[in-house]
């Protein structure tokens, strides 16, 4: 089905200069029925954007997708629950225990605002929806708004044909279904939209010089702002492209009049958000964007005294003189402000995007989700697949007719590609540039085309009817004349082309099914007859904590649980998926790889009664606790040295069998994931205690617990949870909440989050 | 795991009623017999009464009195004339019970009157049936068990009857569900056999005579109780009836305590988790369509629909097995057909729908039913087939619906029925229940008959192959004494499906079957004798066919009546 509507898109556009030669016989009626088709075109790609992504909530049901979005539901759920001041005061102690979060002032709300918006206008529209149907349906619902702005962008850029391209190749784009299907409430599924539609309109100021675009755009800014920490993109490239265009000698009133408005406005309305605050006049990531706004008055008032000067030598000297001074003072007030701490240096974070390896040796946390990794070139093919080639044509075309705007997509293009590279997520970003670029070489290679195929019968196709004819007739001109087959060459290529876009749309279909449609909180699997297997061990954990466990207890877990067990457990965790405090991640990771009763101590430090783990050996889950032990150990490592490395290697080698260190065989983590595993045989053939996940027989199955006890595992044995017992005086039992100690903050900010 | 002996101080004592003995001496039980069935987490006691008038006036109502402890978990209470020597005969139908404040009577009892249908004057007698149903009389024994352990339940009651009359003769049976008891009280006339449990019979007691005893016994059946329940019906114009029910539920049985480890509950589900359940059954009318399962959190997945022309059955399990003390909560969702529930007469509308839940063995502590009407409904009336006790009615909401192309004024009707624990809700269910079970035992016997017959038939192949006519009667003997046996067995069943109301369309068919089958039963019988009759006299096989050919047909035309008869008491 999607696939035919695929085909469509590319085939009505054939016809739309097709219906050029129409042109002839009805004059008047083709404008109408271009655009008539040119709209029913845009409404069949809005509808096949969101269409797309309801895979998942046909395949599983209508629910919230992996880790983040369980937050963002909880906190979208308290704000149109209480209401918004509520909300924004908000300091649940339901995580981070004992140090409790400020949810109102370390969030972007953007998103929940959007969806708490949609359900009130809703509700008063008197439809009766629940909050989650929602919260699930709002990133297909912005991925549809999204093809719209991309439609406006291509036609910004090139002409209408290529927005028409543009839109139909984002709607079904896997890097951005990726982040965008439903269930998949994240950040991310608004931040895109307004990536794009902040560029589209500063694109647009920059083309016209119009106030108007340009504030329209920063209030673009401001709700990229709200929604998605990635707006520091927006704030680095925009000066950068504002750079380039000064270099290249393309400075005109209209870049002064959109930069300025879209850099103060949307700086003023930026510091609305409490998470963001002053950071654009005080942290070294957004200085770019101030300096390159006082190199812009530096221009405009070098322009002014060019023209009363009149005289090119005296300008130069002067030139001379008021750039280096300029430029000088520039750096000595960034020198002034990093030295005396009022501008803040680059955060790892940033630095951590400019260099993909400075992760992985200063911040493990980082560098320890999947996600963060650099990309590998598999991937950009099954994310891009076709756009990958068609991408240097656009770049190609682009150069080919420079002007302001496409030399901004040239520059989106080129810098999210390499970010693109150095983390995985971050494909997302550079989805729409490619989409665009490519689509600009689609619509550039169909349009010559058909043309030549046209040619034939009509030698010289005069088009009145757009303006953008002519350029294309002067760029085909040479070939016109000299190919003898060129008509069959051209049918061929076209026919090439279609093929590629049909394959493209079909890869995207069985991409988007396949891979992106799991909510990664139920498992499916095939059964031996070929049947559906479900494995959805992880709500049964969680909806026995929430049932079977007292309202105030304390549940440990490595951080990537914390959300979800807050959200769907109703438990105070002690660490989550908002990574803010590393010292007190480190706490859990040294305790999950301490000794039983080295850990017994740490847990009773914080107060634990639960300790969730997560156990892949059952089931052959590879993306378990026992997986993901190396990094608990070096983030627990990073901070108490007690905890080494090597301790857990052997030969550098990390293994669970009998040949693995001690210190593995016997800390806590490892005696959680595998208590009485050694007596269960999962596998035909194959001793007891064969772990699946890694293929071997475990070294020690022979796990006696202190101080835990079991107290629940599902039934696949993914999720076991245990109880701290309390601890035993002189035969009475008293539970012990010594003096906690003072965590130091470290890291500021959620990355991108 | 320490097992302490139980504990008999948490007895009460109700010495103090022997005071009051003489209040009404007017009535006297000739005879009683009380069964007290403690297969399930109810308590079901069946206690059939014979009063005689000694006094000089005619008395018109009969004095139950309940204990505190009983009084607060008593769930439902019925009374009927059983068939007596008099002409009473077919009177069924319960009698109307009320609570009574008789003066002079212990305060700390709960009283209820029953209504005879007519006055018992002096010298009469009359069998009173008076059934009661308690709930979480039951009590786990120890409070917390291990994985690994039994769940032992202790159950109090008394050996005599708790009566303000003489009681002349009575005993007491008590059904237990395993053959196994950790302990019992043992008073004289105290016999322990297989599942059942024997007190009496005991002589001329006094009134208020009151013994207690403690039965301390394995159960493995279920404890589930739903705290509340809500139910919500929404008529909905366009033809469907939309029911939502929100369960909250909790295993009260022993709660357990420790370790829980999957590796043994999934290595031998029945022993390391043997006072767990699964599983759950809610039985839907015909036709349920769009039926859903879920929770706060999302879909559950381990649910299965059967459905049938009668009944729609729905297995639900919950997300983790419920061991003791375990709670859960999830709401199931159905729609029905509008037209099986809405009937029109003079110009009104009524609508007739169950008022409890479809889940068996569940025990509901707090129903709230919701029924949601259409707008512009008007002059709404409820009729509940029993009394609804704390009933309250009419809080109207009014909802304006905004609706996108039209404006629209929704009147919602809600109509709140909350039934506090005690009240007799179970009524009709639980009777149905019991005539359920009494068929189905009914069937069972009626299968082993045509099991026997089918052996006498083999017998007879038997015989035509070898010869041998020694073995040939053996089996027929063999069958004679099985088929005696059976017909014993039955007759305590008719007698109680006929005794009982709601049994009453199912009775004819029943009798039927009953005839038809002794039909049958002679006919083989005259069969085989022939056969072998013939065989001694050394007859030819030709000879034997021709004389058994008449009877021979009218037995497969019994049968296949018989069979048809089976199957039609099993659908209903």
């Amino acid at each position: 089905m999607v696939s035919a509507k695929m085909d469509k898109s590319p085939a009505d556009l054939l016809a739309s200069p097709g219906l050029a030669s129409l042109l002839k016989s009805l004059k008047l009626k083709t404008k109408q029925q271009e655009l008539l088709i040119r709209v029913s075109i845009l409404c069949l790609v809005y509808v096949l954007a969101f269409i797309t992504r309801l895979f998942s909530v046909l395949r599983y049901e209508s629910m919230i997708h992996e880790f983040d979005p369980y937050f963002n539901y909880r906190v979208t759920q308290y704000l149109t629950q209480k209401g918004f001041y509520e909300f924004w005061n908000w300091f649940d102690s339901e995580s981070w225990y004992p140090l409790g979060r400020i949810i109102g002032g370390t969030l972007y709300p953007g998103l929940m605002v959007t969806a708490a918006l949609i359900y009130w206008i809703l509700r008063f529209l008197r439809f009766a929806v629940h909050i989650r149907e929602v919260c699930v349906l709002t990133a297909p619902f912005f991925a549809s708004n999204t093809t719209l702005v991309a439609y406006f962008f291509g036609k910004e850029l090139w002409d209408s044909g290529a927005g028409l391209v543009a839109a139909a190749l984002i709607a079904i784009c896997p890097g951005y279904i990726s982040r965008s299907v439903a269930g998949s409430y994240d950040n991310e599924g608004v931040a895109i939209f307004a990536l794009l539609l902040t560029f589209y309109l500063f694109v647009k100021a920059v083309n016209t010089g119009s106030l108007a675009w340009a504030l329209a755009s920063a209030f673009g800014y401001f709700y990229m702002v709200s929604a998605w920490g990635g707006y520091v993109f927006i704030i680095n490239l925009i000066p950068l492209y504002v750079l380039v265009l000064l270099i290249t000698g393309r400075y005109s009133m209209r870049l002064y009049v959109a930069y300025n408005s879209m850099y103060v406005l949307g700086m003023l309305l930026a510091m609305q958000i409490r998470f963001v605050g002053f950071q654009h006049v005080q942290s070294g990531e957004h200085m770019a964007a101030m300096g390159v706004f006082f190199l812009m008055q530096v221009f405009y008032f070098l322009d002014w005294v060019k023209y009363l000067l009149n005289d090119p030598k005296k300008f130069h000297t002067f030139l001379r003189i008021t750039v280096t001074s300029a430029v000088g003072l520039g750096v000595i007030a960034l020198g002034v402000g990093t030295a005396s701490g009022y501008i803040s240096p680059w955060t790892g974070r940033f630095y951590s995007l400019l260099d993909p390896t400075y992760a992985k040796d200063h911040i493990p946390i980082i560098a320890s989700v999947s996600e963060h990794q650099p990309t590998a070139w598999s991937s950009f093919m099954f994310d891009f697949h076709i756009l990958l080639l068609l991408f240097p044509a656009g770049l190609y075309f682009c150069f080919k007719r420079l002007s302001d705007a496409t030399i901004f997509i040239v520059m989106y293009g080129l810098t999210s590609m390499y970010f693109a590279g150095v983390m995985v997520r971050l494909i997302l970003v550079a989805t729409p540039a490619v989409c665009l670029i490519s689509a600009i070489a689609v619509s550039a290679t169909i349009k010559n085309l058909t043309q030549l195929v046209r040619a034939k019968s009509k030698p010289s196709p005069v088009g009145p009817g757009k303006g953008t004819s002519s350029t294309k007739a002067s760029s085909k001109g040479s070939p016109d004349q000299s190919m003898p087959f060129q008509k069959n060459g051209a049918i061929a290529l076209l026919l090439g082309v279609f093929y590629l876009l049909t394959r493209y749309a079909v890869h995207c279909t069985w991409v988007t099914s396949e891979a992106y449609s799991s909510p990664s909180i139920v498992l499916a699997a095939r059964g031996a007859h070929g049947n559906r297997v479900i494995f959805d061990d992880y709500r049964e954990a969680y909806f026995w904590l929430r049932q079977n466990t007292p309202p105030d207890a304390k549940v440990m877990s490595w951080w990537d649980y914390g959300y979800q067990i807050t959200a769907m457990g109703n438990r105070t965790v002690i660490v989550d998926n908002n990574t803010w405090n590393n010292t007190h991640i480190a706490t859990v990771g040294r305790a999950m790889s301490s000794y039983e009763d080295e850990a017994y101590e740490i847990m009773r430090s914080l107060d634990v009664d639960y300790v969730l783990v997560v156990f892949g050996g059952v089931t052959g889950y590879s993306s378990d606790d026992i997986n993901k032990f190396l990094w608990m150990v070096r983030i627990g490592g990073g901070v108490f040295p007690v905890i080494k490395e090597p301790d857990y290697l052997v030969n550098g080698e990390y293994r669970v069998d009998k040949g693995a260190a001690p210190k593995m065989l016997n800390c806590l983590m490892y005696k959680l994931s595998y208590y009485r595993f050694g007596e269960l045989t999962t596998e035909y053939g194959k001793p007891p205690g064969y772990d699946r996940a890694r293929g071997v027989e475990i070294g020690n199955k022979d796990i006696k617990l202190e101080h835990l006890e079991e107290a629940f595992t599902t039934s696949n044995w993914i999720i076991r949870i245990y109880k701290v017992k309390p601890q035993i005086i002189g035969g009475d039992q008293l539970t012990l909440s010594l003096a906690l100690r003072d965590y130091t903050c470290y890291g500021s900010a959620e990355f991108m989050a | 795991m320490k097992r302490n002996r139980f504990d008999l101080s948490l007895l009460f004592v109700f010495g103090f009623f022997m005071f009051f003995s003489t209040v009404c001496s007017d009535l006297v039980i000739s005879k009683l017999d009380r069964r007290i069935d403690l297969t399930s987490q109810l308590v079901r006691t069946t206690v059939s009464l014979k009063v005689e008038n000694n006094g000089g006036d005619a008395v018109s109502e009969i004095l139950l009195p309940f204990p505190e402890h009983q009084a607060r978990n008593l769930a439902f209470l019925s009374a009927m004339v059983s068939e007596g020597k008099d002409k009473t005969k077919g009177s069924s139908g319960s009698l109307p019970i009320e609570v009574a404040n008789p003066k002079g009577k212990p305060p700390s009892l709960t009283w209820y009157s029953v209504s005879l249908p007519k006055e018992l004057s002096k010298g009469g007698s009359l069998t009173l049936e008076v059934k009661a149903v308690f709930t979480h009389a039951l009590r786990p024994f120890p409070e917390k068990i291990s994985q690994a352990d039994v769940q032992l339940v202790a159950f109090q009651d008394s050996a005599h009857y708790l009566s303000p009359y003489t009681v002349k003769v009575q005993s007491l049976i008590i059904k237990l569900p395993e053959p196994r008891v950790e302990s019992y009280t043992k008073l004289e006339n105290t016999k322990f056999s297989g599942t059942e449990l024997k007190y009496g019979p005991y002589e001329n007691l006094p009134p208020f005579s009151y013994t207690p005893i403690v039965v301390h016994y394995v159960s493995y059946k279920p404890f589930a109780v739903a705290q509340e329940l809500v139910r919500e019906i929404e008529i909905s114009h366009w033809g469907n009836v939309q029911i939502t029910e929100n369960y909250n539920l909790v295993h009260a049985g022993a709660e357990i305590t420790g370790e829980f480890s999957r590796l043994d509950y999934q290595a031998r589900p029945h022993v390391r988790g043997a006072s767990a359940f699964r599983n759950l059954v809610a039985k839907l009318p015909p036709r349920a369509h769009s039926i859903y399962y879920r929770d706060e959190i999302g879909n559950i997945s381990t649910s299965n629909v059967w459905s049938d022309s009668a009944k729609t059955l729905l297995e639900i399990e919950p997300r983790y097995p419920m061991f003791g003390g375990w709670r859960t909560s999830f709401t199931i969702g159905y729609g029905l057909p509008l037209k099986d529930f809405l009937f029109q007469s003079e110009g009104k509308r009524f609508l007739n729908i169950s008022f409890g839940c479809p889940m068996t063995d569940v025990v509901i502590e707090n129903l709230i039913v919701k029924i949601v009407l259409p707008e512009g409904s008007k002059e709404i009336s409820v009729s509940v087939p029993f009394p609804v006790k704390q009933s309250q009615e009419g809080a109207i909401d009014v909802d304006f619906r905004v609706f996108l192309f039209f404006v629209a004024c929704i009147v919602y009707m809600h109509a709140d029925f909350t039934i506090s624990k005690s009240s007799p809700s179970y009524l009709a269910k639980l009777q149905w229940d019991e005539v359920q079970t009494a068929i189905q035992q009914f069937q069972n016997i009626m299968n082993r008959c045509l099991v026997v017959h089918d052996k006498l038939e083999a017998s007879l192949r038997e015989l035509s192959r070898t010869g041998d006519v020694q073995a040939c009667k053996a089996a027929r003997k063999a069958a004679d004494s099985l088929l005696k046996e059976l017909s014993k067995e039955l007759k305590p069943l008719l007698s109680f499906l006929q005794s009982s109301p709601p049994a009453v369309q199912i009775m004819p068919k029943v009798e039927e079957l009953v005839s038809k089958e002794r039909e049958l039963q002679e006919k083989l019988m005259l069969k085989h004798s022939t056969v072998v009759d013939s065989y001694e006299k050394k007859s030819g096989g030709r000879d034997i066919e021709n004389r058994v050919a008449a009877v021979q047909q009218k037995i497969t035309l019994l049968r296949q009546e018989v069979d048809d008869l089976l199957e039609v008491i099993d659908e209903i």
